[in-house]
């Protein structure tokens, strides 16, 4: 039995340098998952397989509101092949609906369809393709109800209400029903402050609905259980989550409803919310079969919550000596037809929208809507996005008002380590703002032209538009840009955001081997390879094993807000410090008698053996464990943090901050309005970094999604019906190998005292900057104004926006 | 509809297919090999990319009845893939670029199991679990261009038939190579490491 206890995190760095066990911190170790995925032996959830298995297929709506008149599924179920057909009526308890923090989404619609792709029924069959076509065959009758599509239409006298009754935690403190949340943020006097202005710049931004476009498909296998419950083996982001939604809609105590992490193919955010989980298990509940679900593109684009789209409207004023006075912002995003998570983007988009500057005199206000259209939830970089693509725009105009540098101008403002936040918080760890900023811009710049690198003749391919062959250089004009943000690291308003870690130790064949088993989910980020590279570290030991994620080990919290190497690798680190007390107690108790240094030393674990600081070997770490049970579980916990005022937006609402630069270069073929990003170059503070290699490969990753939404990903939804255009890799662009440009990398490494090893989360901070360093960099190109993103050849050749 | 076929060195016999499926579908389901990815099913992504005698191509863009008689590749067989065409290759080296294998040598190899001359050396070449990993395989994970690792197949497919018709690709070949691989994980920085470390280390090999 694992012991289980609490604790409360430790508070500083660890020294580490002593350790010089091979694959631990700080050191490039390779992904232990690395060989099963280049020979295609890594089983992700759609590779889930069972020998009686039949496949599940979601009928979802074809409109976007609407009153369902009836459903009529005699039809399918007549289908040879078909096993079973599940509307509402069969949903087998009281509770109907799921969501993360607001229980506003139904697993099946009832009576009303809020939004374009909601799903309707279930099937069950032998083939896919039966499943899909028996689904087609399910006649469902519409009334179409009037469209709540942005905030004018919400926010109506007349407006229908997305949910009319209301008695969530935020209905009471919201102006309208149609308002998920609102958090305004007050600090100083604007008025007051207004008038030491010397310039004031307003602008309008509009940020378009991005997509996560992970590349595994929501899938997985339910399987039914002879004790009534199921066992499911999905991709998720947090196992934990899912359970707690899942179990009472099927009306299942928690412990019926045993959940494995099977392979996740990407996720950055999309997969926070619920999918095709209770789906895939109210099939395997019904039909007494394993059930299959593998959603194909089209249906992915239905089956996850996408990036808020924002309208932002920001004045800043400076004095001629370039200091900020005030900023005043109203962020609008557009929620969708249900919560997700909401009310925590708001959270986040108002306490962020300042960016990383000073500016004491401040008046925010942040809402989110409820509409008819696609459901907004979390995506890489949560809020702070949509907020940095405004302020870093609002930052260049503020400069060129002043005739100052951009770069200049923003490290006259940045805000430092003791700065305060205008939730009143105060940075309390590192904030190399500027410095940041100098080191993207003392980097050479790329050579000019070139396509005319290779010889006479001009490589296309190095050119807008590419190898479509549609400038051979004529027309084609640089730009350069720069943008910097601050992200927030964790779960944020006094969640109580807690990761679970369990260490066995053990000898086995003669060697100490560590056992890691924690309910994180690997969804590509490298937690697997930093859990063993700490447990490495802690116990000197060369091998340790990482148990699948399961929920048989306590919650690790979610794969989000950067957060899994700080919290689940928190936990890890405390579990193994928990582990090597009782090694070295158990090693007092057998060999204490035959060193005095057993009593009197500070003693460590190097290279499986007890040693002194002073490095004299005591015992093999395999004899002092032989025979014995070590097995710890422990929770661990970041320092608390608070929910901001519902007034004011006062408190230390966030755990920790985190902060990244971007400079673009681009060149653009002003003929045709075509954009080629030829360099995005980061610097980022990342604390400590554990794993040098997954932290680049985090911060590309990262610039290239912010690239991404720059200059091609959009989901459209057509304004009048609420219905999604593009939902396929044919129409949502992602940015292939020759959209990305050369992106060089510099990682600081400034530790923050509170954290473990001094770390600072880093897969969310880069996807900041980058987006508004492209537009910096384009406009720059262009002298176009460009408020929106992203940017399509009609804005740049004078026939849009 | 019965379908025969060979797969990674192996005949193949799959009945009962539904003339709408795909060879991907073939593959991940009724063959037992899921390596090749299902991420978009529309061409447009790359995941699923095998090399259909010889010529990489997207599976899901390929009817179940097309792929009668003939040689797949799939990245479950790419390591004995690899391993069959560096043994193909005269000793004595040759010409940058010119150290391709034919198709019709593709043709020729057949991997039955450890009765094959090369057959033993990636398991058979069916569930890539044992055996030496292929340059490109190895240099994926040596180069950190795996992340999610859901376009990784189709990736190492790709960028092993690149490196065979071209042993010293520039960026711009290798980016041209893979523009039809999407990769959401990594901003393709390492996966371009990891061709230009495989390419490297093919060459001290000559």
């Amino acid at each position: 039995m694992a012991q289980k206890t609490r604790t409360t995190p430790a508070g500083t760095p660890t020294n580490v340098s002593q350790n010089h066990t091979r694959g631990g911190i700080g050191q490039s170790t390779l992904r232990p998952d690395g060989t099963l995925k280049v020979t295609g032996a890594f089983a992700y959830s759609s590779d889930m397989w069972h020998e009686d298995m039949v496949w599940g297929h979601t009928l979802r709506s074809t409109v976007a509101h609407a009153l369902i008149d009836g459903i009529d599924i005699s039809e399918a179920l007549a289908v040879p092949g078909v096993h079973a057909v599940l509307t509402y009526d069969d949903l087998p308890a009281t509770t109907k609906n799921y969501g993360l923090e607001i229980q506003d989404t139904p697993v099946l619609a009832h009576g009303r369809v809020r939004h374009h792709g909601e799903p309707v029924a279930l099937v069950a069959a032998d083939h896919p393709e039966t499943a899909r076509r028996a689904a087609a065959k399910i006649k469902v009758d519409y009334t179409e109800l009037p469209l709540v599509t942005d905030e004018a239409s919400a926010l109506a006298p007349d407006a229908p209400l997305i949910h009319e009754d209301r008695d969530d935690h935020h209905a009471a403190h919201v102006p309208h029903p149609n308002i998920v949340h609102r958090q305004p943020i007050v600090r100083g006097n604007v008025e007051q402050a207004r008038e030491r202005a010397d310039v004031i710049v307003t602008g309008e931004y509009t940020f378009g609905m991005q997509d996560q476009a992970f590349l595994g498909p929501e899938s997985g296998l339910a399987v039914p259980a002879d004790d009534g419950g199921v066992d499911l083996y999905v991709a998720t982001q947090w196992l934990h989550s899912d359970l707690r939604q899942i179990a009472p809609v099927l009306g299942l105590p928690p412990e019926k409803v045993r959940m494995t992490l099977s392979g996740v193919g990407g996720a950055f955010g999309g997969r926070e919310d619920i999918s095709m989980q209770i789906h895939a298990c109210l099939l395997a509940l019904r039909t007494g079969r394993p059930v299959k679900m593998v959603y194909n593109r089209f249906e992915s684009f239905f089956g996850h919550v996408h990036r808020h789209p924002a309208t932002l409207s920001y004045e800043h004023g400076a004095t001629k000596d370039g200091k900020l006075t005030h900023m005043k912002c109203r962020i609008v995003l557009d929620g969708g037809a249900y919560a997700s998570a909401s009310p925590a983007v708001v959270g986040n988009a108002s306490s962020l929208s300042v960016g990383p500057y000073v500016v004491d005199d401040v008046d925010i206000e942040a809402i989110a809507l409820y509409t008819n259209n696609p459901p907004c939830g979390a995506m890489r970089g949560f809020g702070a996005v949509q907020a940095c693509f405004a302020y870093e725009a609002q930052m260049d105009r503020v400069a060129a008002e002043l005739g100052m540098d951009p770069v200049e101008f923003r490290q006259l403002n940045a805000m430092e380590r003791g700065a305060v936040m205008p939730t009143g918080q105060i940075v309390d760890s590192p904030a190399p703002v500027a410095e940041l900023l100098r080191r993207v811009k003392a980097r050479p710049l790329p050579p000019e032209q070139q396509w005319l690198a290779a010889g006479e003749a001009a490589d296309v391919r190095a050119l807008p538009g590419g190898l479509s062959n549609t400038t051979h250089g004529e027309g084609v004009v640089r730009g350069v840009g720069y943008a910097v943000g601050i992200k927030n690291v964790g779960f944020s308003e006094g969640f109580d955001d807690y990761s679970t870690a369990r260490v066995r130790l053990e000898v086995i064949n003669g060697s100490p081997v560590a056992m890691v088993h924690t309910a994180m989910a690997e969804v590509g980020q490298g937690g697997v390879t930093v859990h063993a590279q700490i447990a490495r570290t802690e116990l000197g030991v060369a091998q340790v094993t990482i148990h699948p994620a399961d929920t048989r080990v306590g919650s690790a919290g979610s794969t989000s807000a950067s957060r899994q190497t700080y919290m689940t690798g928190g936990a890890v680190k405390n579990t193994c410090e928990a582990v090597r007390a009782r090694v070295l107690e158990i090693g007092r108790r057998k060999f204490g008698s035959y060193h005095p240094a057993w009593a009197t030393a500070e003693l460590l674990l190097e290279a499986g053996k007890v040693v002194t600081d002073g490095g004299e070997v005591l015992a093999d770490l395999a004899d002092v464990i032989e025979g014995e049970e070590i097995d710890v579980e422990l929770e661990f916990r970041h320092r608390p943090t608070q929910a901001f005022d519902l007034v004011t937006g006062q408190g230390n609402g966030h755990v920790q901050y985190t902060f990244a630069a971007h400079r673009a270069v681009v060149e653009v073929d002003t003929e045709l309005g075509l954009v080629k990003v030829v360099e995005l170059a980061t610097a980022q503070d990342v604390g400590k970094a554990l794993n040098m290699l997954s932290v680049v490969g985090q911060i590309q990753g990262g610039t290239t999604q912010g690239l991404g939404v720059a200059v091609m990903e959009e989901i459209i939804v057509d304004p009048k019906t609420a219905k999604v255009r593009n939902p396929s890799f044919t129409d949502y662009l992602i940015p292939t190998i020759l959209d990305t440009p050369a992106m060089p990398v510099d990682v600081l490494e400034l530790a923050d005292p509170h954290a473990p090893y001094g770390l600072r989360g880093v897969g969310e901070a880069p996807t900041l900057s980058s987006t508004p360093a492209v537009l910096a960099a384009i406009r720059d190109a262009t002298g176009l104004r460009l408020n929106r993103t992203p940017v399509r050849p009609e804005h740049l050749t004078g026939n849009g926006v | 509809m019965r379908v025969n076929f060979t797969v990674n060195g192996r005949e193949q016999q799959a009945d009962d297919v539904w003339e709408g499926e795909s060879l991907l579908y073939v593959l991940r389901e009724r063959m037992g090999l899921p390596g090749s990815k299902n991420a978009c099913e529309q061409g447009e992504c790359g995941s699923c990319t095998v090399r259909l005698d010889g010529v990489p191509v997207c599976s899901c863009l390929v009817a179940a009845g097309q792929i009668e008689g003939r040689e797949v590749v799939t990245v479950e067989g790419l390591a004995d893939y690899a391993a069959h065409r560096a043994a193909a290759r005269p000793a004595d080296g040759c010409a940058p670029g010119a150290c391709g294998t034919s198709i019709d040598a593709a043709r020729r190899w057949s991997a039955h199991g450890s009765e094959g001359e090369f057959g033993s050396r990636a398991g058979g070449g069916q569930t890539g679990e044992a055996g030496e990993l292929s340059p490109i395989q190895q240099a994926f994970i040596d180069a950190g261009a795996v992340q999610c690792g859901f376009c990784t197949p189709g990736l190492l497919v790709a960028a092993d038939e690149l490196l065979e018709r071209n042993s010293e690709p520039s960026d711009a070949d290798i980016r041209e190579a893979l523009s039809g691989n999407l990769c959401r994980c990594t901003g393709y920085e390492k996966i371009l490491d990891a061709v230009r470390l495989a390419a490297a280390r093919q060459e001290e090999a000559v």
